[in-house]
């Protein structure tokens, strides 16, 4: 921390220093990307003991362990917090703030005051969200809040429900307007497009769906507002509203969301990956297409979650092929990452454990996907358990996962210290266990006849069902070790240095942690990224094996 | 190619399901077993690379070198586009062929103009909808018709035919059941798992699902749309039954007699 000589001559600062900070409306980027990452784990921590609370729910066929009209109220938070208080802002805001003015080599984002802006509405609609349970009774007809049943449950919850998305996704607009700002006008001169580290592009994508589709989501929480509040008939079919409008307006923005929160996981893979294979990613230009081709795709597919509600046969069919055909560029990024993989070599640490985690996560999560995608095949299970198991493969194998692997790859970055890499590891095995014994039952549940949000079930289940609770323990459980490793090691572990990794993209070539204005001097023009790997003429012929000479002759 | 060959044995073999006990039933398992094989290929294939990767270029104590300095490789990535892009097609023309054959693709009903309806009726079905809504009084056998109410937590059975109201729905095996259905309150969903078909009533928008019952048995009917705090406990039977027992169950419980117009 010798290099942050320009502070000193200047006048003291409004802002605090030191860890007040982090509990001010700082422009820092950095500042700001860690509130994002500390506020979501907690909201995290919230949303899981909503997730154990169902789970012991679930332990049993009868609903025994809470009202029903609490069980409710709690899935509808669990989702609802999951999504816009935890993946959405961690995989989006935390390190997208954090990363994104490195890459393009820029001190600050574009827009310093609208970055804490689009932080700060966070904490107040998270707490708003939650106190309702408290004061009023929480919203009880799912995340997705479908009239007429939203119409019909106690408006109170309802109303702060809406207000507090409408909060959150206000942030998400904010958040996403400065990506797109930053990534193209803030770039280091003579920084090119295609020379960006991939989560630029990634979360270039993503800011565009955020852009496009969330204000969507906002007017239609509007209406469904003056529908409670007013009375107005959009959604009321007893009105002559329609309730299935709702759906699709609702679904625009929602499917979309689930590339909003994997998309910046992909990027963030494609980050961590070349680093510890030692390698360069594999694929770059069709990595970038194939990002574009899944923000436009996915802009084009949101009815396939209402294959059951009265869809006409052709709009069924063209969605069925739309959705199928996402399949085609998100694999594209998978063999370009085992690619990436085939010929490294390869650290065996904490970060590339969840990474590859991730990968075999979603592809299951995927396959099913694109089953899903398949009218016939949902109409059987949609609305069930598969579905459950389907998204939670998604968002959560998918997803946080790629969340905890970064976590493990940056710390050291944002600390200045190592995590410990063994209980690091015992982490990834507790979660990737406790995570498929939860969730990979639940696809039986549904193809068998379980369908979702239901806090009563068929007797019959009820061995399968424990069978997950098991699961969702191991994985609650498995937080412990790692909060444990953060708090430990931030106190006392082993000194990082810079650049640990021996990493080439711009965020590393300065101190870890970094001085507030990024770089001490100018900032580095990285035009290549993933400039890893020895050139195939020059490897050591005794420490190459004949595999190594031949895949690179492919 | 063993893992292929083990894929689709896998898929041939899997038994996943509940029984089947609709016409379409079986259509649907055929889907299954499909979409079964080629992503458990996919699956154990992926997998199988990720590990072997693993293990196979770790780092050993004592390496510091690099990985080779391998950027991208042109014919590669269009092999991995192309192939999936044929799965993904040859997947979708089979599911449209498997949709057809379960009468997906009838045009909407527009048997709701003689109502003078505004609302429009939709119709999913498995086999012989087609017929049934296309020949109309031409078919051999009539469809059964029964009118379905769904509401805040109970399904309610109507047989028009003989002013029978049931909270079971009893079918005769073998004959086409034409169910209209309405929601008297929020979105409900008809789910039987057995005849792999389900179908959201929505308020206001009422909603034609035929299907031809086939194997005699007590069977779960599901609303899987949630519906408000009992929606776990909005449950109800069918019951499908030989044509004489039917008879005998109608015959004792109908209220009117049947005309026989």
């Amino acid at each position: 921390m010798t290099l942050t000589l320009p502070q000193q001559s200047k006048p003291p600062s409004l802002q605090p220093t030191g860890w007040l900070r982090y509990l001010s409306f700082s422009v820092d980027h950095k500042v700001i990307g860690l509130q994002y990452l500390v506020c979501g784990f907690a909201f995290y921590l919230i949303g899981g003991a909503l997730a154990g609370a169902i789970r012991t729910e679930l332990t049993s066929p009868v609903a025994d362990f809470m009202p029903r009209d609490v069980y409710n109220q709690v899935l509808t938070l669990h989702g609802t917090i999951m999504i816009f208080l935890w993946i959405v802002p961690v995989v989006n805001g935390a390190f997208g703030n954090y990363l994104i003015p490195f890459y393009v080599g820029a001190r600050d984002m574009a827009f310093p005051r609208l970055n804490a802006v689009a932080f700060w509405l966070i904490p107040p609609a998270g707490l708003l969200l939650i106190t309702s349970y408290f004061i009023t009774g929480a919203a009880q007809s799912g995340w997705t809040a479908y009239p007429p049943l939203s119409l019909t449950t106690p408006a109170s919850g309802q109303i702060i429900w809406i207000l507090s998305v409408l909060l959150l996704g206000g942030s998400s607009i904010f958040g996403g307007i400065n990506f797109i700002a930053t990534i193209l006008k803030m770039r280091r001169p003579g920084l090119k497009l295609m020379q960006l580290p991939m989560y630029c592009w990634a979360m270039l994508g993503t800011s565009i769906l955020v852009v496009l589709s969330t204000p969507v989501l906002a007017g239609t929480l509007i209406l469904l507002s003056f529908d409670i509040v007013a009375h107005t008939g959009f959604f009321n079919p007893g009105m002559g509203g329609n309730v299935v409008v709702y759906q699709h307006l609702f679904w625009f923005y929602s499917h979309p969301a689930v590339y909003i929160m994997v998309l910046p996981a992909f990027g963030l893979v494609s980050e961590i990956l070349p680093i510890h294979c030692r390698k360069p990613l594999f694929g770059y230009t069709t990595m970038v297409y194939s990002i574009m081709a899944i923000v436009v795709l996915g802009l084009v597919v949101w009815a396939h979650h209402m294959f059951t509600s009265g869809t006409p046969p052709w709009m069924r069919l063209f969605f069925t092929i739309a959705t199928a055909f996402i399949a085609v560029p998100t694999g594209i990024k998978f063999f370009n990452w085992i690619a990436t993989l085939w010929g490294g070599k390869i650290s065996l640490n904490s970060a590339i454990l969840f990474s590859c985690g991730f990968i075999v996560n979603f592809v299951l999560g995927g396959i099913t996907g694109v089953a899903l995608a398949q009218v016939p095949f949902d109409v059987h299970v949609h609305d069930t358990y598969f579905v459950v198991a389907h998204f939670h493969y998604i968002v959560y194998g998918g997803s946080v996962f790629v969340i905890f692997a970064s976590v493990y790859h940056w710390f050291p970055k944002v600390t200045g210290r190592m995590l410990d890499e063994n209980l690091g590891r015992f982490h990834f095995l507790l979660t990737f266990i406790g995570f498929n014994l939860c969730f990979a039952p639940q696809h039986w549940l549904g193809l068998n006849g379980m369908p979702r949000r239901v806090a009563e079930y068929d007797p019959q289940f009820a061995f399968v069902n424990q069978i997950s609770s098991v699961g969702a323990l191991l994985m609650a459980i498995s937080t412990l070790p790692f909060l444990w490793n953060v708090f430990a090691s931030a106190r006392s572990g082993e000194i990082a240095g810079d650049n640990p990794w021996r990493a080439l993209t711009p965020e590393w070539l300065t101190t870890s942690p970094p001085p507030v204005e990024n770089w001490a001097g100018e900032p580095p023009l990285v035009t290549h990224p993933y400039g890893y790997g020895i050139p195939a003429d020059q490897i050591d012929l005794k420490d190459a094996s004949g595999s190594d000479l031949w895949s690179n002759g492919r | 190619m063993i893992l292929v060959l083990g894929g689709l044995w896998i898929g041939q073999n899997i038994n996943l399901l509940p029984v089947g006990a609709s016409v379409n039933a079986p259509i649907y398992d055929e889907l299954f077993r499909v979409l079964f094989s080629i992503g458990t290929i996919l699956f154990v294939g992926i997998v199988g690379l990720v590990v072997f990767s693993l293990v196979r270029f770790r780092r050993k104590p004592g390496q510091i070198g690099d990985g080779i300095a391998l950027e991208g490789n042109l014919p590669l990535e269009i092999f991995w586009t192309a192939v999936p892009a044929i799965v993904v097609l040859f997947v979708g023309l089979f599911s449209y062929d498997i949709y057809e054959r379960m009468g997906g693709m009838v045009p909407l009903a527009h048997g709701g103009h003689g109502d003078s309806q505004a609302t429009e009726e939709r119709v999913w079905g498995g086999i012989g909808t087609a017929g049934a809504m296309q020949a109309g009084s031409e078919m051999a056998v009539l469809p059964l018709p029964v009118e379905v109410t769904a509401m805040q937590f109970a399904f309610l059975f109507h047989y028009p035919e003989g002013d029978i109201i049931s909270g079971e729905l009893h079918v005769p095996s073998g004959r086409p059941i034409s169910l209209k259905m309405e929601a008297k309150d929020v979105i409900h969903a008809f789910w039987v798992p057995e005849f792999r078909l389900k179908q959201d009533i929505i308020p206001g928008q009422p909603t034609l699902l035929n299907f031809t019952p086939t194997r005699p048995g007590r069977y779960p009917v599901v609303c899987a749309e949630l519906c408000g705090p009992y929606h776990g406990g909005m449950r109800s039977t069918v019951v499908v039954e030989s044509a004489d027992d039917y008879d005998a169950w109608f015959q004792a419980n109908r209220k009117l007699p049947v005309s026989e117009a």
